[in-house]
């Protein structure tokens, strides 16, 4: 039952499915509420209402996003324990306080301050609200560094002994631990994905309603300050993607070889692989459309350095190719289109066309969802490529399971699946309701919601953004 | 065994606190969740709704806290508790899915507002259903093979485990009422005083049944309740029950509004005391002590300069956040 093979598979899909249901609300959140932050902030400097009025459009958006990322976040700090009980006992004295600092520093901040941000605008006047929107995103970040500490400790372990019961404990200290060789990399590239994912949906929000009216207000606000966004981080992704990339080179060789194709070594300069189909049975790459010595170029920054291959992992260590090679592939297309769509912007904007050029509004509209599709993508690379193990190198995921019965987990995967499928999935269509409404100056009470004129609930809380729910 | 150090008495109190105040927190907003479909539509249920919107996040984290400090103080327990009641674990995660976004959704979509209330009642009822299965379940105690668990993914189910699991939703659901008989006023403070009528005596009966069940399930529970000298020290907890129920019979006659509230939450208190004397020192009955799972030291005294630290500063904002949603809730909002 230990080995228990379908079990251990069932449990793998089921915290792929969870993680990446949850992980899609905080890149989101991370984001928003950062950019709440930023207009409360410009609204209390120049006292101009629009700002208050698309702080308040997305404060909506905000709340049901932030709901969907705490109930799909307790799942996870419990799964830990249901399905990776054996990870959960030998890794826990290194990750449990690292995850124990997440809640007391950054869930509590959040949940502490949520209440007031939502509901509270009226009863704590406009400069202590604002401090409560700060403290909102503050812990989201404080969230993100220790959740991405634990992360990177696990792809790059350090600091750490091994005691008597088989459990990795502290060697020396705790920042050797905290500070691991990939999170600094990792901590930058995934808040700068957050970051981006944001300004990709506000900005095809901004689009779409540009499209409909290129004189809106609120709609080209939003859809400026996102392009700028666009056009200046993106750039700065790629290269700190670049650096995490080398990082990863340095520490975990083979997740590179799977994520660039690379099943043989090259002695004398090794090809950037565009495409090919990657077959791990036979160890090689099928179709391969090949640079030839581009890749040691981009790894090693010189066209004739030696890139060994995945010939050069033993076979039960190495990932698996096939869905690597894609899932990277996906991540730095999107994060090119994202360039690209800031480029064109920033040209479209030095030209005076930045809300008229119809083609650049409907790229943008059609780039809103990339970035979550993007961060999955990345969140995949690595959780796959750090694969056959839980901690890199040391700890195997085949042995880091609970003792469940097959039956057990496929029972809560399937129910898991239905459930998500439909809270989400309605989540989502709220949200993109949200959306489809266009932010108004000096929004009315909500028409069709009796009885919450004073602001408790969020659906009159945002009375003034809620004028829409005439509309719909 | 090695005796509990220090640091592992710490942190055990720690827990204990944390989930405490996840019981009685949660405990409120999830009985008002179990209690819903007994409110009117409209009106008293917005009013129910509205009195927990702001403070629900906070409470619920409580139980994050619950579940990370664990890992991080008590890895093994942690392992083993998790996946010996993985069923009703998994169970209750789902339902608190269904009831957090209920907050927004029904909001969202007045069209669909009936499926988000069942939705939030279902949710807040299966949850309080499993964790009151959870304690009993674990109080029963589990088979634990070297460092894990080895029973099979129904052991949970058991007479005792519904008599606990039905318990803890009359204690939510008493909680429930009597936040309510303060946060509200007029017809649905009527509302929840009758409720509260009916709550009271049967939340008291099910503390009884699990408190006369409790010392026969074995795991030494009687020698730690009834062995002297032990004894003069325990005979007080359910001495004190009594003491309280008679003060919450009288704060119900004279309609006091927060009485209730606070009384019932020094029951849970006591009833919380009790589990502490049939527990401790094991953290899984007569498998784990306390000492067996605890983390290494230095893992835990790491946590204990943060905590010492921030546990203090986040009651305070709680306590904030709370003074500002404070006063009586109508369905239109705070006044």
């Amino acid at each position: 039952m230990f080995h228990d093979a379908d079990a251990l598979l069932l449990a793998r899909i089921q915290f792929g499915f969870t993680v990446s249901f949850h992980f899609i609300f905080p890149a989101f959140s991370i984001g928003l509420a950062s950019y709440l932050a930023v207009l409360e902030a410009l609204w209390l400097k120049t006292g101009k209402a629009l700002y208050l009025d698309i702080y308040k459009y997305w404060l909506k958006i905000f709340a049901v996003v932030f709901a969907m990322g705490v109930v799909s976040g307790i799942v996870m700090a419990y799964q830990f324990g249901s399905n990776w009980a054996v990870f959960s006992d030998r890794a826990g004295p290194v990750i449990g306080p690292l995850m124990a600092y997440e809640v007391l520093t950054a869930f509590f901040l959040e949940a502490g301050f949520l209440g007031v941000m939502l509901f509270g605008m009226k009863k704590v006047g406009k400069r202590l609200h604002f401090f409560a929107t700060l403290m909102v995103a503050v812990g989201t970040m404080i969230s993100a560094f220790w959740i991405l500490s634990v992360n990177s400790w696990m792809q790059t372990p350090a600091g750490y002994a091994i005691n008597a019961e088989g459990q990795f404990v502290p060697a020396a200290g705790w920042l050797p631990i905290i500070f691991n060789p990939s999170f600094p990399y990792r901590l930058a590239h995934t808040v700068i994905a957050a970051y981006l994912t944001t300004a990709l949906a506000v900005g095809a929000v901004g689009a779409w309603h540009l499209l409909k009216d290129f004189k809106q207000d609120h709609a080209r606000k939003m859809f400026s300050m996102a392009m700028w966004m666009a056009a200046l981080v993106a750039p700065v992704q790629v290269f700190v993607g670049d650096q995490h990339g080398l990082n990863t080179l340095e520490h975990q060789p083979a997740k590179v070889m799977a994520m660039e194709g690379h099943y043989q070594s090259h002695p004398h300069g090794a090809p950037l692989i565009l495409f090919g189909v990657p077959d791990d049975e036979a160890q090689r790459m099928a179709h391969a459309v090949e640079i030839p010595r581009l890749g040691s170029l981009i790894l090693k920054h010189d066209l004739d350095a030696p890139l060994a291959g995945l010939d050069t992992i033993a076979p039960e260590n190495r990932p698996a190719v096939e869905v690597v090679f894609w899932s990277f592939r996906v991540m730095v297309g999107i994060g090119l289109l994202m360039f690209a769509l800031g480029a064109w912007s920033l040209l479209a904007r030095f030209a005076g066309k930045l809300y008229e050029w119809r083609w650049m509004k409907r790229f943008a509209v059609l780039m809103g969802p990339s970035g979550f599709i993007a961060v999955i993508a990345g969140w995949i690379t690595t959780e796959v490529g750090r694969q056959p193990f839980t901690i890199y190198g040391l700890m195997r995921t085949a042995e880091s399971a609970s003792p469940l019965a097959a039956p057990a987990v496929g029972a809560s995967l399937v129910a898991f699946v239905i459930v998500y499928f439909t809270v989400f999935g309605m989540g989502s269509w709220y949200l993109l309701k949200l959306m489809s409404r266009a932010p108004q100056p000096h929004e009315p009470e909500p028409a069709n919601v009796p009885g919450h004129a004073a602001g408790i609930t969020p659906a009159s809380a945002l009375a003034a953004g809620a004028g829409e729910s005439r509309h719909g | 065994m090695a005796d509990t150090t220090v640091l592992t008495l710490v942190w055990a109190a720690i827990l204990a606190f944390a989930v405490f105040m996840y019981v009685i927190m949660d405990g409120f907003d999830l009985g008002i969740g179990v209690l819903f479909p007994i409110f009117g539509v409209g009106k008293e249920r917005d009013t129910a709704m509205n009195s927990i919107a702001p403070v629900w996040d906070g409470n619920e984290t409580w139980l994050v806290l619950g579940g990370g400090g664990l890992l991080a103080a008590f890895p093994l327990a942690y392992s083993v508790i998790m996946s010996a009641l993985y069923a009703p674990l998994i169970a209750m995660l789902l339902a608190l899915v269904f009831r957090g976004v209920a907050f927004e959704f029904r909001w969202r979509d007045p069209g669909h507002r009936a499926f988000w209330d069942i939705a939030f009642t279902g949710g807040s009822f299966i949850a309080a259903f499993m964790q009151g299965i959870m304690l009993g379940a674990l109080l029963q105690g589990v088979h634990v093979a070297g460092r894990a668990y080895g029973g099979g993914w129904w052991d949970w189910l058991t007479p005792f485990s519904l008599l606990t699991g039905a318990g803890v939703v009359a204690g939510y659901s008493l909680l429930g009422a009597c936040w309510l008989n303060w946060k509200t006023e007029g017809e649905t403070q009527a509302h929840a005083r009758r409720l509260m009528r009916i709550l009271a005596p049967v939340t008291l009966v099910a503390i009884l049944a699990v408190s006369a069940a409790t010392p026969f399930l074995g795991n030494e529970y009687f020698q730690r309740w009834f062995s002297m000298p032990r004894v003069l020290f325990t005979a007080q907890v359910p001495l004190v029950i009594c003491i309280l129920t008679w003060r919450f019979i009288r704060s119900l006659r004279r309609n006091y509004e927060l009485a209730p509230f606070v009384l019932t939450l020094a029951v849970f208190g006591l009833s919380f005391v009790g589990l502490g004397i049939s527990m401790f020192p094991y953290l899984v009955p007569n498998s784990i002590t306390l000492q067996m799972a605890a983390a290494p030291a230095s893992s835990q005294a790491f946590m204990l300069v943060g905590s010492a630290v921030l546990i203090p500063l986040i009651l305070a904002y709680t306590a904030w956040s709370y003074y500002v949603f404070r006063g009586k809730v109508a369905h239109e909002g705070y006044h």
